[in-house]
């Protein structure tokens, strides 16, 4: 395509416009220029393709069906809301589409050994799900404070051979656990892999996330042509450091009608100072080896993110939502922790879904958006996880007894 | 004032090693770092590294962070820093090289660091998590200001990358000398007289080891392979602790080479 925004971008350098780039420890160059080639070599090898192709149908459950949501859009009174049943995916959420093509790519490379960070756990589940699944000796890192809120998540990973890490520093949650991958990588970069969950870090990761979570959108992309003959008038996902949304946004990029729709979590408000919603709120800076919108003081001290949903509780966005944001092809918005709990609540209501806390982002914004809309206009909604995790967080905010 | 460059050649022609201490700034308050900086002058070092706190520190081990995290806590900043050093810049006579994340110049601002800087005596910068590939902007700022960027080689570097980053670093090139983060070790690889040997065939400027360096025995024996030994996490702890001892004993290991102390 000669003028493709989806295509453009990364550079050979992992720039998406100003932003990406790979700021780490020259220990870990190496391992990234390898890890890129590698990555390279692989997608160009029909073996495997295949068998990624092969575990995400016959393991991971694929393809998720696109459900017309034919209750909640009676009672939004707008346009046509169709959900993306990523939380139908084995484990539960679109983050194993990543685990198993890193997992597999990891084998393939010859790494006998896994690293992942996860902050509610879903990331880590998956990632010890594909290590189980492939072999891998696998440990996750996971700040001390999402350990005490996800017990059952931490079991879990347990159960499958994995070794799940506390994180005592820092501020003991997701971008803390990230640090601690980070070091344990450094240190045992000889053997080991790193899963990196969210479309994050630096490059080639952002890329290779993009990447494996293309599938959301090259199937919402078919499966909507099919259904209704034509392309969505808008795409809303929810964002914490972005895997969903650039999977599912990306294969629709380069149609100019469809509008694209980020959604943020604002937590208790942006103006309240806590919430996770980096371009709304934050500024440009470099963590994690990617410079992106960042939440940070003004000593370029990174803040603490704050949201009910562990998952998008991250201090910064995608190198690629950063870029997207800038040339104004995704209009980024935010909705607050009660929000997302009414949204939650609506899909349990109407459809009988019970979407994971993150995505219940993207349903009240859809919830919103959908009264704009003429009735014959069509969204497509990621419904990136399920909610089984997040009973007890919903159970507590919504004032239930937590005894 | 002399240069980096120069101060580490000093010592080579007088037969010793450079000796350089990694000090976390404002570990112990901010009024601290002029008595340290002095004391440590005053014992011979070659120069010294300025460590600022971050809140995300990747690259360091416990010691380190626990130090950041004490500096963090008494409310130090990159920018509060760089005026202490200002305020008593008369007085330094080794020169200094700020340790620093990348993020924290960010938002203090590339120019109005590198003035800063300037204005507080620096003579060298080390960003460790701003390798080869991003570089450019930093000495594109800061070189004009006559600071140098250091960069550093790990093990992990192919020959060929060793070479390119050889010629780029400035000052001195800081060969790491583990695969991992910040911190005491016990033991090192044996292949690491290959590796230097190799390095300093590359670099037309001196080769200094740090990383994992905390024992007088460790300074003499990472000295013979280098031009001098970069000591970290061991001078947290000592000035923490306010151990003086330990810290002379390992100033006094790099001068072991000549039976001469550094006078500067």
């Amino acid at each position: 395509m000669a003028n493709s925004i989806a295509n453009s971008v990364p550079t050979k350098e992992g720039r998406y416009g100003k932003f990406g780039g790979q700021f780490v420890p020259e220990t870990l160059m190496t391992a990234l220029l390898e890890l890129e080639t590698a990555y390279d070599e692989a997608m160009n090898d029909q073996t495997f393709t295949e068998e990624l192709e092969y575990y995400l149908q016959q393991y991971v459950g694929r393809e998720t069906p696109l459900y017309f949501a034919e209750n909640l859009t009676k009672e939004l009174g707008g346009a046509k809301v169709y959900l993306k049943r990523e939380d139908l995916n084995h484990t539960g959420a679109h983050k194993i589409n990543n685990a198993i093509g890193q997992a597999l790519l990891a084998k393939r490379m010859g790494k006998k050994k896994v690293v992942a960070e996860t902050g509610a756990g879903q990331h880590g589940v998956a990632t010890a799900t594909a290590c189980a699944l492939l072999n891998l000796e696998c440990v996750v890192f996971m700040g001390a404070e999402d350990i005490k809120r996800q017990q059952l998540n931490v079991f879990r990973m347990e159960l499958l051979g994995t070794k799940v890490e506390s994180v005592e520093t820092g501020s003991k949650t997701l971008k803390d656990a990230v640090n601690a991958a980070l070091r344990y990588w450094v240190t045992n970069v000889d053997d080991t892999h790193y899963i990196l969950g969210s479309a994050l870090g630096p490059h080639p990761f952002p890329k290779i996330v993009r990447d494996f979570q293309r599938v959301i959108g090259v199937e919402t992309r078919e499966q909507i042509l099919a259904k209704e003959g034509c392309l969505p008038d808008a795409v809303v996902a929810c964002i914490g450091g972005g895997s969903n949304a650039i999977g599912m946004f990306h294969p629709f990029v380069d149609d100019e009608t469809v509008a694209l729709y980020g959604v943020e979590a604002a937590g208790s408000g942006i103006e309240t100072g806590k919430h996770a919603a980096a371009i709304a709120g934050g500024q440009l800076g470099v963590l994690h080896g990617a410079y992106m919108y960042l939440l940070q003081d003004e000593n370029g001290f990174v803040q603490e993110a704050h949201s009910i949903s562990a998952g998008l509780d991250y201090p910064g966005k995608g190198p690629e939502h950063c870029y997207l944001h800038d040339i104004g092809r995704v209009k980024f918005d935010s909705i607050t922790d009660s929000e997302a709990l009414e949204g939650l609540q609506l899909l349990c209501r109407t459809e009988g879904i019970l979407p994971a806390l993150e995505s219940s982002h993207a349903i009240a914004y859809t919830a919103k958006l959908a009264k704009t809309m003429a009735t014959d206009d069509i969204i497509v909604v990621c419904l990136s996880g399920r909610g089984d995790k997040d009973v007890h967080t919903v159970r507590k905010a919504l004032g239930g007894d937590m005894s | 004032m002399i240069t980096l460059q120069q101060a580490i050649e000093e010592t080579k022609i007088a037969g010793n090693k450079a000796f350089v201490p990694y000090i976390m700034a404002g570990d112990g308050g901010l009024e601290t770092l002029k008595p340290t900086i002095l004391k440590l002058q005053q014992m011979g070092v070659t120069a010294i590294e300025v460590g600022i706190p971050f809140t995300d520190p990747v690259a360091d081990g416990p010691t380190i962070e626990q130090a950041g995290e004490r500096a963090l806590a008494e409310g130090v900043t990159l920018r509060k820093v760089l005026e202490a050093l200002a305020s008593f810049k008369e007085e330094i006579r080794v020169p200094l090289v700020v340790m620093t994340y990348f993020n924290p110049v960010l938002a203090f601002g590339l120019e109005a660091f590198a003035k800063a800087c300037v204005a507080g005596g620096v003579k060298g910068l080390i960003v460790p998590d701003v390798p080869l590939e991003e570089s450019e902007i930093l000495r594109d700022t800061l070189n004009p200001h006559g600071i140098d960027i250091i960069q550093l080689v790990s093990l992990t570097s192919p020959p060929a990358r060793i070479e390119r980053i050889a010629a780029a670093s400035q000052g001195f090139v800081y060969a790491v000398t583990v695969n991992g983060i910040t911190g005491a070790r016990t033991s090192f690889a044996n292949d690491l007289n290959d590796h230097f040997a190799r390095l300093r065939e590359a670099s037309n400027i001196p080769v200094l080891a740090g990383f994992g360096i905390s024992t007088p025995e460790q300074v003499v024996s990472m000295g013979a392979l280098s031009d001098g030994v970069i000591v970290g996490s061991a001078i947290v702890t000592a000035l923490h602790e306010d151990n003086l001892e330990k810290i002379e004993a390992l100033v006094f290991a790099s001068t072991s080479f000549s039976g001469c102390p550094n006078i500067r």
